[in-house]
């Protein structure tokens, strides 16, 4: 009795295991989750400063400085292993990147360039004024939306 | 027998005759247009908030300066391939039409030789705009860049390619009074102006019927976008949680209230209403919060769910 109950434990928990193995994200799951942890930390830069921005918080040149140091530094990182064939919005549920992007990667290319060059422009004027805080943080929002007008599903 | 069969062609005729004479153009008339004199300047503000741009401008033309109004824009639609024409002023485009032919193309749907329009363009919104902002929009219409490129045929398959058959739908599916019916502001007024007749927001926001007509049961409750890539937003307040602060901003500035940036045609509409007045992003902000709120997807009708009746 007792062996039949330990040899059901050993078949349940070798199943439980194959059973893991199987949910572990795919290759294009870990892709989508990446870069949708990075656009989070990109929006939760910029709601640090559209905050100031927008007049919900007080403008402080300290904290605009770093927000805006933070996402200089996030611009730059390294997005290689993010874009993979067979991640668009038409092969995974959870993507929203049109397959419209991988027919046009120069011209995606392209609009990152124009976002790195805006948030270079924010980060040396955030700590100026609020007023040059609002004029840089308006040309990166624009930069943001270039892409997703062409490359983003509206809503799943 | 031989009687009944003439009484019966005789029927045919007049029912004919009727259908002909229900489904011919309407235009306004020439009385209630004489003595409008556009102001360009004015114009400027309802070109932004109609968002003319947004679909005449030529592909992928994102240069600077006075918008070159050239067209050749595609819309892929269940009913074919609508491609925006030319409307800059040059021959090639509306440069030879009179004020009246621009009024009634735009508010009536209405070509200047007297055929339906179909309504990929929006004069289904624009019939409910004011004579006086249009008269205006035409007097800046007239002041753009012209371009001298041909405008394209259509690619519109049978039957739809049967303009007369759109007097039909003009009929069932024209709607010249405003979907929102009820005590509002002054500022909830020109919120509902600018929502339903100049910036058209139900083409997007609102399911059509198998005809492509708005349902307006479910008015902005969210559709799947045209192209064929996902949902359009449910805009009501059961969609739409954001304060009117909030909606203030996105359209200010494109940033949700989670600083997304919006993005899909949504980011063309907000090159528009980032040029309107924060008194009519206000407005359009106020209107939002006064319309129904409808759960999305909206029950079909006639499908016995009641509750949505309610």
């Amino acid at each position: 009795m007792i062996r039949t109950l330990s040899l059901a434990a050993v078949a349940a928990l070798g199943l439980a295991s194959v059973t893991v193995a199987q949910e572990g994200p795919t290759p294009e799951q870990q892709a989508v989750n990446a870069r949708q942890s990075h656009m989070t930390l990109y929006a939760h830069n910029l709601g640090k400063l559209g905050a100031m921005a927008q007049g919900n918080a007080e403008y402080n040149a300290e904290t605009a400085t770093a927000a805006a140091a933070s996402l200089h530094h996030l611009v730059q990182l390294d997005q290689s292993g993010y874009w993979l064939e067979g991640t668009s919005s038409e092969q995974m549920e959870e993507s929203r990147a049109l397959p419209a992007l991988w027919q046009n990667l120069e011209d995606a290319g392209a609009k990152h360039e124009a976002l790195m060059t805006a948030v270079e422009n924010l980060q040396s004027t955030a700590g100026t004024d609020l007023a040059s805080l609002q004029a840089a943080l308006g040309g990166v929002g624009q930069a943001c939306g270039a892409c997703h007008e062409n490359y983003r599903v509206p809503q799943n | 027998m031989r009687r009944a069969l003439t009484a019966l062609v005789l029927l045919a005729a007049v029912g004919g005759g009727v259908a002909w004479w229900l489904t011919a153009p309407d235009p306004i008339p020439e009385s209630e247009l004489a003595g409008l004199t556009g102001d360009a300047t004015r114009g400027q503000a309802v070109f932004a908030a109609a968002g003319c741009a947004s679909c005449h401008l030529a592909p992928e033309d994102e240069s600077a300066g006075p918008p070159v109004l050239a067209g050749g824009q595609r819309f892929v639609t269940q009913f074919g391939t609508f491609v925006a024409p030319n409307i800059s002023p040059s021959p090639q485009g509306v440069g030879n039409w009179t004020d009246a032919q621009l009024i009634n193309a735009i508010a009536r749907g209405v070509s200047p030789e007297g055929q339906h329009y179909y309504p990929a363009f929006p004069w289904t919104a624009y019939n409910k705009a004011d004579l006086q902002d249009l008269a205006d929009l035409v007097a800046h219409l007239r002041t753009l860049p012209p371009s001298e490129a041909e405008s394209l045929p259509h690619e519109v398959p049978f039957p739809f390619n049967i303009r007369r058959s759109l007097g039909g739908w003009k009929l069932l599916f024209e709607n010249r009074d405003f979907v929102l019916q009820a005590d509002l502001t002054p500022e909830q007024e020109r919120g509902r102006y600018l929502v339903e007749a100049l910036g058209h927001c139900g083409e997007c926001h609102t399911p059509r019927n198998p005809l492509g007509g708005l349902r307006t049961d479910a008015w902005l409750s969210g559709a799947p976008d045209p192209a064929g890539d996902g949902q359009n937003p449910n805009i009501t307040p059961a969609g739409l949680q954001w304060s009117e602060g909030e909606i203030v901003a996105m359209l200010q500035s494109g940033f949700t209230p989670e600083f997304d940036v919006v993005g899909g045609e949504m980011a063309e509409v907000v090159r528009n209403t980032s040029q309107l007045s924060d008194a009519d992003r206000q407005a359009i902000a106020a209107y939002l919060k006064a319309v129904p709120p409808i759960e999305s997807p909206a029950p079909e009708p006639g499908t016995g769910d009641s509750t949505a009746e309610e």
